[in-house]
């Protein structure tokens, strides 16, 4: 890891009028590194990533990209260079067949200029690289599973389909919203290694998670919110053992059972 | 109670898989279902000016014509782009007047005016509508139903462009053969360029944006943008029309802002079939005749009209063309249960 952040969230804030949804929330991100974010429902997990990827404004703080302030920038233009994100409500292209909806992102100017996930720089048949990313990311090519029209798919693949969406553009940094939830264990099985597997290729990840026991497993820190704010950022060794996080983010005493699990 | 012993049920015609690609030029039995379908239109649509009765009735071609490039716009603008458009109207009007402007105060001939009117047309209609593509929703609606209502009440009290007494002295095409196959031929053009169109990469951009705008955003590219350039594309399709029309009236006026040109596509639309392009063509050559017809009625004609469009929209509200493609290329068979 090198020792300038790839990304740096200074003091962001974001007031939905009176309700302050993100509080002064501070945290730096090194090169292929996986941090996890998690907190309660409403924590504003998902309104700081909002705010990193463009998709709101911040009222106040900063966004730094390889030290290069971001903030305010339009989100197609935060995409562009390099920092992807999924979604947690998921949104494919619905009326499209799957190889056709990484067509859109591949068609995009930045996977023009990269030549999307794995490309040389060169672009080839938008078809065909999208054929590739989808069976690099666990779509049996021979069950015509690309081939079929999104809208049909059950929600693993979609999530799947939403990540590759990401690799499409050849990301730098992916930000993962809640890509476990409502998948079975088998299929948070298989995703696991595929998570490690993007780090090793050199990708950073953020990834918001209810699933604690996965995401303490592959993240290399950990940041709690708590109604907006910072609570502890740390390893999941530190975040497991602190107390504040039992109390503020567990509650009561099944806290302790719930920490033995993951 | 009697109870359903049987029930419908719908086969994919086996050709259908193979007529994709390089496949259906292997047989001529293949070659034929894919090409039957397009000739019948493509012939039907140019022997249309031989097989009307009168010079009234081969006006009526042109009209049809026109309304056919505003709703082939609708459709593209609502069912691959996901913007509602009112601006029927709107479109005409700026490429009709951009039009008769060229050639009574320029003294250029229309085979300059209507290509020219076209593009300048469609890039003043994408800048009037600009501020409202970035937002999702009705907006886009009502701002471009609005357009032309403020522009007729503007040249009205300015008293500019003719007024109320509109531009006269426009310059016809000259020949009524050269203008009813020019405005046949432009619609056989702009319909198999947007269905081809709609199937490229870009194409499917445009489809995204309706799908998922967001999404887009996430995948680096400015929805605005991809916005405004289907709406030039379908802008200029209407501008297109306009510049046609008033070589054909030999007159400019305000009723070019009239919201017949923008209901009436839309009505086209739905009958014709929603998101197939040639739907709204066929619509075209169903309602404008009609509309002609009921002329004899007067002011009830709307009454009329209005009937047809209830009956088509609670009988067949699929519309012609969707239920056609069906038929076409599905077996439907009854199966006891």
């Amino acid at each position: 890891m090198s020792n300038q952040p790839i990304l740096q969230v200074q003091e962001v804030t974001k007031a939905f009028g009176g309700v302050i949804a993100v509080n002064g929330v501070t945290f730096d991100i090194f090169e292929k590194e996986i941090l996890g974010i998690i907190g309660p429902n409403g924590s504003g997990k998902t309104t700081l990533i909002n705010c990193v990827t463009g998709f709101i404004n911040v009222t106040s703080g900063k966004v730094l990209f390889r030290g290069k302030n971001i903030t305010g920038r339009p989100a197609h233009k935060i995409a562009d260079m390099g920092i992807t994100r999924t979604f947690q409500i998921m949104r494919p292209y619905y009326s499209l067949p799957c190889y056709k909806n990484l067509v859109i992102p591949l068609f995009s100017p930045r996977a023009k200029r990269t030549g999307g996930w794995r490309g040389g720089g060169k672009l080839g048949d938008r078809d065909t690289v999208g054929i590739d990313i989808l069976e690099e990311i666990g779509f049996e090519r021979d069950s015509f599973v690309p081939y079929k029209i999104a809208s049909t798919l059950p929600t693993g693949y979609l999530k799947r389909l939403e990540l590759a969406r990401c690799l499409a553009l050849k990301p730098e940094i992916i930000i993962c919203d809640e890509i476990f939830s409502g998948l079975s264990m088998s299929e948070i099985a298989s995703m696991v290694p595929l998570i490690e597997r993007l780090q090793m290729d050199g990708i950073t990840l953020i990834m918001i998670e209810h699933r604690l026991r996965e995401l303490f497993r592959v993240s290399n820190r950990i940041l709690v919110l708590n109604f907006g704010e910072k609570v502890i950022e740390g390893t999941p060794e530190e975040v497991m053992a602190d107390e504040k996080v039992k109390e503020v983010y567990f509650g009561s005493e099944k806290a302790e059972e719930v920490m033995s699990h993951a | 109670m009697n109870i359903e012993q049987r029930r419908k049920e719908r086969l994919d015609r086996g050709i259908k898989v193979r007529t994709d690609g390089l496949y259906a030029l292997m047989s001529w039995r293949e070659l034929s279902y894919l090409t039957l379908p397009r000739l019948v239109l493509i012939v039907g649509m140019l022997t249309l000016p031989f097989i009307m009765p009168s010079m009234y009735w081969q006006r009526v071609i042109s009209i049809v014509c026109i309304y056919a490039l505003l709703a082939m716009s609708f459709d593209f603008l609502a069912h691959f782009v996901g913007l509602v458009s009112l601006g029927g109207a709107l479109f005409i009007g700026v490429g009709g007047y951009l039009a008769a402007i060229m050639n009574t105060y320029f003294g250029m001939p229309p085979l300059l005016t209507i290509p020219i009117a076209t593009v300048v047309g469609a890039g003043i209609c994408t800048l009037f509508l600009l501020p409202c593509l970035p937002l999702r929703g009705v907006y886009f609606a009502i701002v471009s139903l609005m357009y032309p209502l403020a522009l007729a009440r503007v040249i009205e009290a300015l008293d500019i462009l003719g007024g109320t007494d509109g531009i006269m002295g426009i310059e016809s095409f000259g020949n009524r053969w050269v203008e009813q196959y020019f405005v046949i031929l432009m619609v056989l053009l702009f319909l198999f360029g947007a269905r081809r169109l709609v199937n490229l990469d870009i194409g499917l951009v445009f489809r995204a944006v309706k799908d998922n705008d967001q999404a887009v955003r996430a995948s680096g590219m400015s929805i605005t943008f991809y916005k405004a350039v289907a709406v030039f594309i379908a802008s200029a399709m209407g501008c297109m029309g306009g510049a046609s029309l008033v070589h054909i009236y030999m007159w400019s006026g305000i009723s070019l802002l009239a919201l017949d040109f923008s209901i009436l596509p839309i009505a086209a639309t739905v009958i014709g079939g929603a998101g197939t392009l040639v739907g709204p063509v066929l619509g075209c050559l169903i309602l404008v005749p009609i509309s002609e017809l009921l002329r004899a009625f007067g002011t009830l004609r709307i009454v009329f009209y209005s009937l047809i469009l209830v009956a088509f929209i609670v009988f067949r509200s699929e519309g012609i063309m969707v239920y056609g493609q069906r038929k076409y290329h599905q077996f439907e068979r009854w199966v006891k249960i």
